[in-house]
């Protein structure tokens, strides 16, 4: 999603947060989030084309949008089922046929090149070319001038065009797969491309989608299908879609099945689909249930039958198809000050050039006719005289200031845009290819999505932080349950007698529960001995609940033992699974779903509940229910939530003692920092049932607003609920947390959670993350008005500052913020920011926080989420990152500077929209501090490098051009010139970007402080530029003069100086770069040693030449001592300055990462040992 | 600039390596030293000791240089006479373009040289111009070098403007270097005796042999309205006439040298010999300096102590630094590597955070 769609969010948000719920909501999107349905539907109840759930606003919002959109005639798509040809006679939709390909064979050049031209740098080039080719201003040949545009050019186009290739090749193979299609009441075999809308396709277990299709009819009497959409969102769990009963019963070679399908235009949203059907006279509605996307596969299914709705390009996996959004790195936002620096400079050389060109032109006016060296005149012509290729005074002028832009042209280092980003390809390589960083449960490796932002990991001042899934593995646990006010939490472990876990037998065949949970024995009991107590009745009724109250499907999959059969629940939420499996392990295993009913295995006895109505969880109600008929025809509703959003719909009459109990111990469970969810349930009179029944019925088919007429009925029918009891789900925290985020705070990094839980569930993940200590002071903020938010700020300011001075420390202190005798921690939560944000109170909350070294937002909404970010970002220069995994922080990772994605249970999304992907949160650790250290350090040095460089190698011509009567002759040839950026002198500073290494890994870790050095910007400032651009004077200054007074008045003809320059030039250069390299390996001393040898051969062979002027200059001047003599002078004069601050520098105000550097250089032997065991605490350990 | 290619090559990317995943079970990258960038490594650490090492090395091997080149200078002998001005007749010192331009003036000019030290063979002489900008750029361009080499490129003048053809035709060698060819003569002689002086083997032998084509001969040379310098010998090829070859190696800076000839026998000291010029070459329409030089040789080229002198600087500025970095390291040591110095362990009040 690119920043448009995040302002889409924000109007949406603005558009409905008048009141202060509705800015809230999915504000438990974790808390409760997981007993979310998402696309589920039940055919015969109508379809809800809204997706809520965890995935968060991103979608949630979109799809609200969407379904408050009538689909008007203009705006929809007429789909004539089982009818191509009416279908497509009227509106073109495309054919099935898919071109990832962006080029054919004829308009490749002219595509390419006009793509290539996009680039400013090539602009640059190609104007530069253009102006050498007037014959006036012709400085280069004009075939060298070319060269090095056509290269870069060549190259690219030669990469563009392979992989266009792979993209026909694997467009081909795609369109030419082969699917059944119904052609004359018959299925045929018919390739993809061949498909059109309106046909009707059969889909076999195992096989992909074609396109996109509405169900028909599946294998399954119910009409479900389940499918995989790993190539969608990357998403590995089933999916269920559902077939309408009404086309369900139709067998499409004999019925004449036909109708019409009326569905919005093709759009993006792989999550929201509207249509209606008509068939037999009947007017269905379709949601995002009915319909499955091209792309995805079919799952346990024998088969599917659906009719296509969206080929080809118009398919929305096809319509989404495109990269992530691009940043641009902080370093190189400096470094284009620094570039207009440079060009100013260039412009200032080019105009001293031209004012003496004036000047001497003006003062020889008289001479000029018969100069030798310069003959105006021009006899050759029969006897007339005229000027020979001198336009007059003030065009020439003209034409020396832009052959000087040609000659210092390399002054704007364009080059070192490409070497950054062949530097970024080979730092991303290392990133990826880092076996610290690899993800053994997940299976993934880290991904590095973005490629131009690898310096700015090394950086980061803020790191906000999501927290399920983040933080924690988002793997839950059932821990605990309140029934009835008693609080059974003695599950402990797995008691050696149920080993096995239950299970139940059915035609001898042994059912099991994939998972284990832990069990209560005590709970066990009453759950076994059935309704006979009153405590039995409300125990089997909480766990009818768990086992009812969800979207779960349950999958049975077979075992290597045929009499054992193992049962799976697929579903999308966690917490969902966790109680389901909990159900199970107490004697109620759902056995089987079904669109009609669910059958519950209980203790050992089937039963069958018809699944009368079910409202899907949504993040205003935050809650979900079910409606469900028992065998004995009552009909009761059960329904699980959050506790706010549940005790407000509980009948506070009844039971006074339980609610309060049950209160209790929801706050107990939350402060362990365990979910919780309440339980409650109500019977429904029939008169009840009936009424809610007509109004659901309409509902559910409403074309206009649906989905808020549907939260109406449900919120109708959830109240004067009797509570049952409450559930404790443990969040497991994810491996080396505590200890990753202790790194980055010792790193100088600030860690914010924003989380959308419950605040003391996240305190209490705060303290066991170690984000939160005993010691600190919280200020905890939570406010219902604009004007208690204002005080309590204040309040918190005065507060904080007075325990920061107290403490004698500023927060402000780099490496060591936070690190004050009472740290302070601020608690907010989402309600509070709702009054905060956007308002002018941002400021004080600005200043509140960054006196606390700890900040902790619960409960909020993953669009306060981004603003968060946002009110950091705006209001300092520091670099922010956030991380997270769900939908829910998509917008906050895209709106941070650095965005990373977890790629863990919730789906891809985060990812999708993240700059770098990676399996755990631990490993932000090597990412930042050491990976990101190293690429700062490594691109700063590279950035400055290549501006030196090249203004050394300008300046040396610049020098000459004074001497020559400011006619930028050369000395040095025009093919040296060329040469000099792309094979003397680039591969060193490539390398050094890519390899060189400032601190081993184990120092940046041992010594997190260390990644300061990137936070103050100590590798890439002003200074610095400033400092290497006095370098740099000093340097061409010595590479010039030294050759030309050695050689003043002697018989030197330019060639063989020229080439003298050039060797100096570029040993001086490299040597620079050795002197500056802090870690050699085999591979720097090619480089180095390898470019300067490499310089010689050109040299030589460029002076081979016969046709050339320079012709055996290089084999003339070597034979002289004095090339050698100048040679040594030059290299070590001008490299003892920059040795001699260097050295200074080193040695009496060392930076931490010298220190370290020598520390690690003289002290590895003795502490080695502490060291490794330090690290594994830290890194090694995911091995399980 | 760089957004479109970025996203799409990380896009493609990630594209192949979930192909990747699905392909192989595990991900996990292999190891080895390479992609862990852990490969052996050196690692130079800037020690006092290494420093100082470095800049005694240096100041040891520079000053020793510098005295080398220096006592090479100054065993070159050089004789140094400007004649422009001494060699035009009186009665033209006002109006030295006239005498130049005009043919029938007498251009000869003796002028007389002390040989200050016994000048050992070979003696080279060469005549040095000033202020002659023989690397501008539109000097430098106004030549072509194929048509130097062949006999079939004699055509190729396109570069030659305005020296490149007559009526007759293109005209060889063309352009302005060829053109403004330098055309005073030296005639030496010693106590009345004439001096040999051997033109040969001034010029580079790569120029002879292939550069300066034996096929190629002098056509419609200097034949135009406006005469540059020296005529050439219409029936030697190029590959002989090495006057121009010296010439046409355009000198790299405003005063230079060019190589006249060679005397191949010693000059004794306190002698004086006759030099008979004959002053053709107008250098006074731009104020442009004529020199006669007679040097001998040593290693290091012609007389020059720049180089000698700058070397016995910078060793001498490196022996400086080397006793300056003693002194700090005796008065202000600091160890190195401790980690007391780490800027968080130096500030008091600092400590890991908890």
């Amino acid at each position: 999603m690119d920043s448009e769609s995040v302002e889409t969010f924000y109007s949406v948000e603005s558009a409905l947060s008048s009141s202060s719920i509705r800015s809230n909501f999915s504000i438990q999107s974790k808390a409760s989030g997981r007993n979310s349905i998402r696309e589920v539907n039940f055919g015969d109840l109508g379809s809800k084309p809204v997706r809520y759930g965890s995935h968060g606003a991103g979608s949630e919002t979109y799809s609200i949008s969407m379904s408050q959109r009538e689909i008007n005639d203009e705006d929809a798509r007429l789909v004539h089922i089982n009818d191509p040809v009416q279908t497509n006679e009227r509106f073109e939709f495309s054919g099935n046929s898919i071109r990832t390909g962006k080029y054919s064979i004829l308009t490749f050049l002219p595509r390419n090149l006009f793509e290539q031209f996009h680039r400013v740098a090539y602009i640059y080039f190609l104007v530069i070319a253009v102006l050498n080719q007037l014959p006036q201003l012709a400085v280069f040949g004009r075939g060298v001038s070319i060269l090095p545009l056509a290269f870069v050019l060549l190259v690219t186009a030669v990469k563009d065009a392979y992989e266009d290739y792979r993209r026909h090749r694997s467009d081909r193979i795609e369109n030419n797969r082969l699917a059944s299609v119904l052609v004359n009441d018959q299925f045929q075999q018919k390739k993809w491309k061949k498909i059109e809308v309106g046909e009707i396709i059969k889909i076999y277990a195992n096989e992909t989608i074609p396109c996109d299709i509405v169900l028909l009819s599946t294998s399954d009497p119910t009409g479900v299908a389940y499918v995989q959409t790993i190539n969608l969102d990357g998403e590995s769990n089933l999916k269920t879609r559902y077939a309408k009963q009404e086309t369900l019963i139709k067998i499409p070679e004999k019925d004449n099945l036909t109708g019409l399908i009326k569905c919005e235009k093709p759009n993006r949203n792989i999550y929201g689909f509207q249509a209606n059907m008509e068939v037999d006279g009947k007017r269905l509605s379709l949601g995002p249930s009915n319909i499955i996307l091209r792309g995805c596969e079919l799952k346990n299914t024998a088969w599917a039958v659906g009719v296509a709705v969206y080929a080809g390009r118009e398919t929305k996996v096809m319509l989404n198809s495109s990269g992530a959004p691009s940043k641009r790195s902080r370093l190189e936002t400096h470094m284009n000050l620094e570039i207009i620096f440079l060009s100013l400079f260039l412009i200032a050389l080019c105009t001293v050039v031209s004012v003496c060109a004036a000047v001497w032109l003006r003062r020889h006016r008289d001479e000029l006719d018969y100069l030798p060296f310069y003959r105006r005149k021009n006899f050759s012509e029969d006897g007339e005289e005229e000027n020979y290729n001198y336009s007059g005074w003030g065009l020439e002028i003209c034409f020396t200031f832009l052959m000087s832009v040609i000659v210092f042209q390399i002054m704007i280092p364009i080059s070192l845009y490409i070497s950054m980003e062949l530097v970024r390809v080979g730092q991303a390589y290392f990133m990826i290819r880092d076996t610290q960083m690899y993800d053994e449960s997940s299976n993934s490796r880290f991904q590095c999505r973005a490629l131009n932002i690898n310096e700015d990991l090394g950086q980061i001042k803020y790191v906000f932080s999501d927290k399920t899934g983040t933080l924690t593995e988002n793997k839950m646990e059932f821990q605990c349950a309140s029934i009835w006010g008693v609080d059974y939490s003695g599950g402990k472990a797995i008691s050696q007698d149920q080993k096995d876990g239950y299970f139940v037998k059915v035609d001898r065949k042994v059912l099991r529960p994939k998972m284990k949970v832990k069990t209560d024995p005590e709970l066990l009991q009453l759950a076994r001995n059935g309704k006979e107590t009153e405590e039995g009745s409300h125990v089997h009724d909480f766990f009818l609940a768990l086992a009812a109250c969800n979207t779960i499907v349950p999958l049975i999959v077979d075992t290597d033992d045929p009499f054992v059969k193992l049962i799976g629940y697929q579903g999308e939420s966690p917490d969902e699974q966790a109680l389901v499996y909990a159900a199970a392990s107490y004697g109620f295993m759902l056995i089987e779903r079904t669109s009609g009913h669910i059958m519950i295995d209980i203790q050992g006895e089937r039963q069958r509940f018809n699944v009368l109505g079910l409202h899907e969880f949504d993040s205003d109600r935050k809650r979900m229910s079910v409606i469900l008929g028992f065998p004995d025809k009552s009909v009761k509703i059960f329904v699980k939530g959050a506790d706010t959003s549940m005790f407000s719909v509980v009948d506070r009459s009844m039971n006074k003692n339980v609610i309060r109990t049950t209160e209790a111990h929801l706050y107990s469970y939350s402060s362990l920092g365990l979910r919780t969810l309440v339980i409650g349930m109500r019977d429904l009179s029939t008169s009840e049932f009936e009424e809610w029944h007509s109004a659901f019925e309409v509902a559910s088919t409403a074309l206009m607003g649906r989905a808020s007429l549907l939260r109406k009925v449900a919120s109708n029918i959830e109240n004067n609920l009797c509570i049952l009891g409450a559930s404790g789900i443990e969040d497991k925290l994810q491996q080396g947390v505590p200890e990753a985020i202790e790194s980055l705070r010792t790193a100088g990094i600030k860690v914010w959670v924003l989380t959308g839980d419950k605040q003391e569930t996240a305190i209490s993940i705060g303290y066991s993350s170690k984000l939160l200590t005993n010691k600190m002071t919280q200020i905890i903020i939570n406010s219902r008005s604009k004007e208690s938010c204002r005080k309590s700020l204040e309040d918190g300011i005065i507060m904080s500052k007075k325990l920061t001075t107290i403490s004698g420390t500023t927060n402000y202190t780099g490496g060591t913020s936070g690190a004050g005798l009472t740290p302070v921690a601020l608690i907010i939560d989402g309600t509070s920011l709702v009054y905060i944000l956007d308002s002018e109170l941002e400021e004080s909350l600005f200043q509140l926080a960054c006196n606390c070294s700890v900040v902790l937002c619960c409960r909020v909404a993953p669009l306060q989420k981004a603003g968060i970010v946002s009110l950091v970002k705006k209001r300092t220069a520091d670099m922010t990152l956030a991380i997270g995994d769900g939908a829910n922080d998509v917008s906050m990772i895209q709106m941070a500077d650095v965005g990373v994605g977890i790629s863990g249970q919730e789906g891809r999304q985060a990812v999708m929209a993240s700059d770098f992907a990676m399996g755990q949160f631990r490993f932000l650790v090597p990412l930042l501090l050491v990976h990101g250290h190293w690429n700062y350090q490594r691109m700063g040095y590279m950035v400055l490098y290549n501006f030196y460089r090249n203004a050394v190698f300008v300046l040396v011509l610049f020098w000459y051009v004074l001497f020559t009567c400011f006619t930028l002759t050369t000395a040095i040839t025009d093919w040296s010139s060329v040469l000099y950026s792309i094979v003397y002198t680039s591969l060193p500073t490539i390398l050094v970007g890519i390899l060189d290494k400032d601190l081993s890994r184990r120092s940046l870790l041992k010594y997190p402080q260390l990644y300061g050095a990137g936070q103050r910007q100590e590798c890439y400032n002003k200074k610095l530029f400033w400092i290497t651009m006095i370098d740099t004077f000093w340097q061409s200054a010595v590479t010039f003069f030294i050759p030309l007074l050695a050689y003043w008045s002697s018989t030197i003809d330019a060639s063989s100086i020229g080439d003298l320059w050039t060797l100096a030039v570029v040993i001086l250069v490299n040597l620079h770069l050795a002197m500056d390299v802090m870690r050699w390996n085999w591979l720097t001393h090619a480089a180095i040693w390898g470019s300067i040898i490499a310089t010689f051969i050109c040299v030589i062979v460029i002076d081979s030449l016969p046709f050339l002027v320079g012709y055996w200059a290089i084999f003339e001047i070597m034979k002289t001592g004095l090339f050698w003599l100048c040679l040594l002078a030059i290299i070590v004069a001008a490299l003892i300055p920059r040795f001699v601050v260097k050295v200074l520098y080193q040695l009496y105000v060392p930076s931490d990462v010298q220190i370290a550097r020598e520390i690690e250089k003289f002290q590895t032997q003795t502490e080695s040992g502490a060291v490794e065991i330090e690290m594994n605490s830290i890194l090694d350990t995911p091995r399980r | 600039m760089d957004a479109n290619g970025a996203t799409t090559s990380s896009a493609d990317g990630g594209g192949s390596n979930s192909k990747a995943s699905s392909k192989k079970n595990s991900r996990k990258p292999k190891y080895s030293r390479f992609t862990q960038q852990e490969l052996p490594a050196c690692k130079p650490v800037l020690t006092p000791g290494l420093v100082i090492a470095t800049f005694t090395i240096i100041g040891v091997v520079f000053i020793p240089l510098g005295l080398v080149s220096l006592s090479a200078s100054e065993h070159v002998v050089e004789i140094v006479d400007r004649y422009d001005d001494s060699c035009v007749p009186p009665n033209y010192s006002n109006d030295k373009l006239k005498f130049i331009q005009n043919a029938d003036t007498n251009k000869s000019c003796i002028r007389i040289l002390p040989v200050p030290k016994l000048m050992k063979k070979p003696v080279y002489i060469y005549y040095q111009l000033d202020n002659y900008y023989q690397n501008h750029r539109r000097y430098v361009k106004s030549r072509s070098d194929k048509q130097l080499r062949s006999k079939s490129a004699a055509n190729d003048i396109s570069d030659c403007t305005p020296e490149d053809k007559t009526k007759d035709g293109p005209i060889v060698p063309c352009g302005l270097v060829a053109w403004s060819l330098f055309n005073d003569t030296y005639g030496f002689s010693l106590d009345s005796k004439m001096i040999q002086v051997n033109k040969h083997n001034i010029a580079w032998k790569s120029d002879k042999d292939h550069k300066f084509g034996d096929d190629v001969y002098p056509k419609n040379f200097q034949t135009g309205g406006l005469i540059g310098g020296a005529k050439l010998n219409s029936s030697l090829p190029l590959s002989e006439q090495e006057d121009l070859m010296v010439w046409m190696r355009t000198a790299a800076l405003p005063t230079f040298r060019k190589l006249y000839g060679k005397i191949d026998e010693d000059l004794p000291a306190n002698k004086k010999i006759q030099v008979e010029i004959q002053n053709n070459y107008n250098t006074y329409s731009f104020g442009g300096k004529k020199k006669l030089v007679l040097s001998t040789t040593s290693w290091i080229g012609g007389k020059n102590d720049f180089l000698g002198i700058a070397y016995i600087i910078v060793g001498g500025l490196c022996l400086f630094l080397a006793v300056f970095f003693i002194l700090l390291y005796v008065i202000k040591p600091r160890p190195l590597g401790d980690p007391s110095y780490l800027s968080w362990n130096r500030t008091p009040s600092g400590g890991q955070p908890n």
